[in-house]
């Protein structure tokens, strides 16, 4: 316990102190809530959908967790670069407890900026239709993180220099983000991009957060929950099985 | 007795490339053991598969009379190391890479603290236990990496390098922390160097790799009666050595080429 505690810790330590980007990490969402989310406005209300604003917090939220989870496996990367990682590698410490304790840290940054968010999305307009549900949108909020870290702490682990981690990250980040239902409601999209984003688990949890804060609802939260629960549980064996077999 | 470190017939194969060539060395307890070879001998190869970083193709080897395939968390607990790269985290404070390492290694929390301090101040870097990592000198970083390696009472220390890159000051003041520790401590001390005027000081033992095979194995006075009466370890290395380095340099493409696939190979299986 002290173990993952303590790594958990490293994690925030090395976030908070990274001074002016822990604030240059909110621009992009921000600016997307907000020009989106004001500008399509009324295209959104003619349409009869109700406020876009509305619409688009869940799905930004996502963007938040998703981006931030999905890069977290460059500390993978850094670590084995800079050299902590065979410190933590030599140590009697299972490599599972190492995985768990860094993921964690991730995962809580992740939530923490995907909060600070929604805080924000508060002070411009966005109303939750029941704030009971906010804890239950929070507790899909984890599990996308944790599903988004077990993943990219694997891609970390297989990859050597960073060069090669970014590729892989922007090759999957834009596509599960824009081929979901994060920005647009699937109703009335081509069937084949309908496919794509029935496929796509980033859909499940924007669905699920959407369900939660304004009460609309595509897949049906049951369904949200099984999927991201199974694509957690892939995405974690995946992580910590290529962690475990980590060479320094 | 009992060494403290024994290997036996062990072999790291890369794809078809032998790093580590069936070798066989034993250390005994409180010894000072210089681990000597040119670049891509086997030298790194075969602390990372004595230091559990590294699974042998085969072989025997044991540390503080532990399996180091079977019995990983009683052989880490064994050994301390100071990597031949830096292994800090940069973005946390001295105190705190002492303190995540005092964790990992479980160390009562009522020791801590002290255990932490007593180390710092004697790498006299406790003034600057507060500050980062990033802006410590090199030496600054090597002094507090022994520190950290010293927290869990290692009955052996692995250096790899431990003075590369270090001014003659901080590498004589390395030195002696090190010798005084085994004097004091008893503790077993496994070190790599280029530096062989060192290794004639501090070690007590040396053992010469080269291409993956140890070639030559003894004292210092050993080693040179073994070389025709050379008259100091350097002339007898590269009796020992230097023709096969110098064909190595001729060869080093093809040979580093042919490694480099096969550890490419081997990674992405």
């Amino acid at each position: 316990m002290d173990v993952i505690y303590i790594l958990w810790l490293r994690q925030c330590r090395r976030f908070f102190r990274s001074g002016i980007r822990v604030l240059l990490g909110f621009m992009q969402p921000l600016v997307y809530m907000l020009a989106l989310g004001y500008g399509l406005n009324a295209v959104f209300v003619n349409s009869g959908n109700g406020s876009y604003l509305q619409f688009i917090v869940p799905g930004i939220m996502v963007q938040v967790i998703l981006f931030t989870s999905m890069f977290w496996g460059a500390n993978v990367v850094w670590d084995r670069q800079f050299g902590f990682l065979k410190e933590m590698l030599v140590s009697p410490v299972s490599r599972l407890r190492i995985i768990l304790g860094n993921a964690l840290g991730g995962v809580t940054v992740s939530l923490f900026q995907g909060l600070v968010l929604f805080i924000i999305s508060v002070i411009v307009g966005f109303r939750p239709c029941n704030w009971a549900l906010v804890p239950v949108a929070i507790l899909f909020m984890s599990m996308l993180s944790m599903a988004i870290v077990g993943f990219s702490a694997g891609v970390g682990a297989m990859v050597d220099e960073m060069g090669g981690f970014v590729a892989v990250n922007n090759f999957l980040v834009i596509p599960l983000f824009f081929l979901s239902s994060s920005l647009f409601p699937l109703d009335h999209v081509p069937p084949a991009m309908k496919v794509i984003a029935e496929f796509n688990p980033i859909s499940y949890a924007v669905d699920a957060i959407r369900t939660c804060l304004i009460n609309k609802t595509h897949f049906g939260l049951l369904k949200d929950f099984l999927v991201l629960a199974f694509t957690m549980v892939i995405t974690i064996c995946f992580g910590t099985y290529r962690f475990m077999k980590i060479q320094a | 007795m009992q060494p403290v470190i024994s290997v036996k017939k062990l072999c790291k194969k890369f794809g078809d490339f032998v790093a580590v060539n069936e070798i066989d060395f034993e250390v005994q307890k409180g010894e000072i053991f210089a681990f000597l070879g040119p670049n891509g001998a086997g030298k790194s190869t075969t602390i990372k598969m004595l230091t559990t970083l590294m699974q042998p193709t085969s072989g025997e080897l044991h540390l503080a009379g532990f399996d180091v395939t079977k019995e990983q968390d009683s052989v880490r607990k064994s050994f301390g190391i100071v990597f031949q790269d830096p292994s800090l985290d940069d973005e946390l404070t001295a105190y705190e890479n002492m303190m995540i390492h005092a964790t990992m290694y479980a160390i009562p929390h009522h020791e801590r603290n002290l255990k932490i301090e007593e180390l710092l101040k004697l790498v006299d870097l406790w003034e600057r236990r507060m500050g980062r990592i990033k802006t410590f000198s090199g030496g600054m970083r090597r002094r507090l990496e022994i520190a950290r390696a010293l927290l869990h009472h290692p009955q052996i220390m692995f250096l790899d390098e431990p003075t590369l890159g270090l001014d003659v000051q901080t590498r004589n003041l390395l030195w002696n922390y090190v010798k005084e520790l085994n004097r004091l401590k008893g503790m077993t001390i496994f070190f790599t160097t280029h530096y062989l005027g060192e290794a004639e000081d501090v070690a007590q033992r040396i053992a010469i790799i080269d291409h993956g095979k140890i070639v030559a194995m003894g004292t210092v006075e050993e080693l040179k009666a073994k070389t025709g009466g050379t008259r100091d370890l350097e002339e007898a290395y590269l009796m020992l050595t230097g023709k096969e380095v110098r064909d190595e340099i001729l060869d080093t493409e093809g040979v580093n080429k042919e490694r480099n696939r096969s550890i490419i190979k081997a990674k992405t299986r």
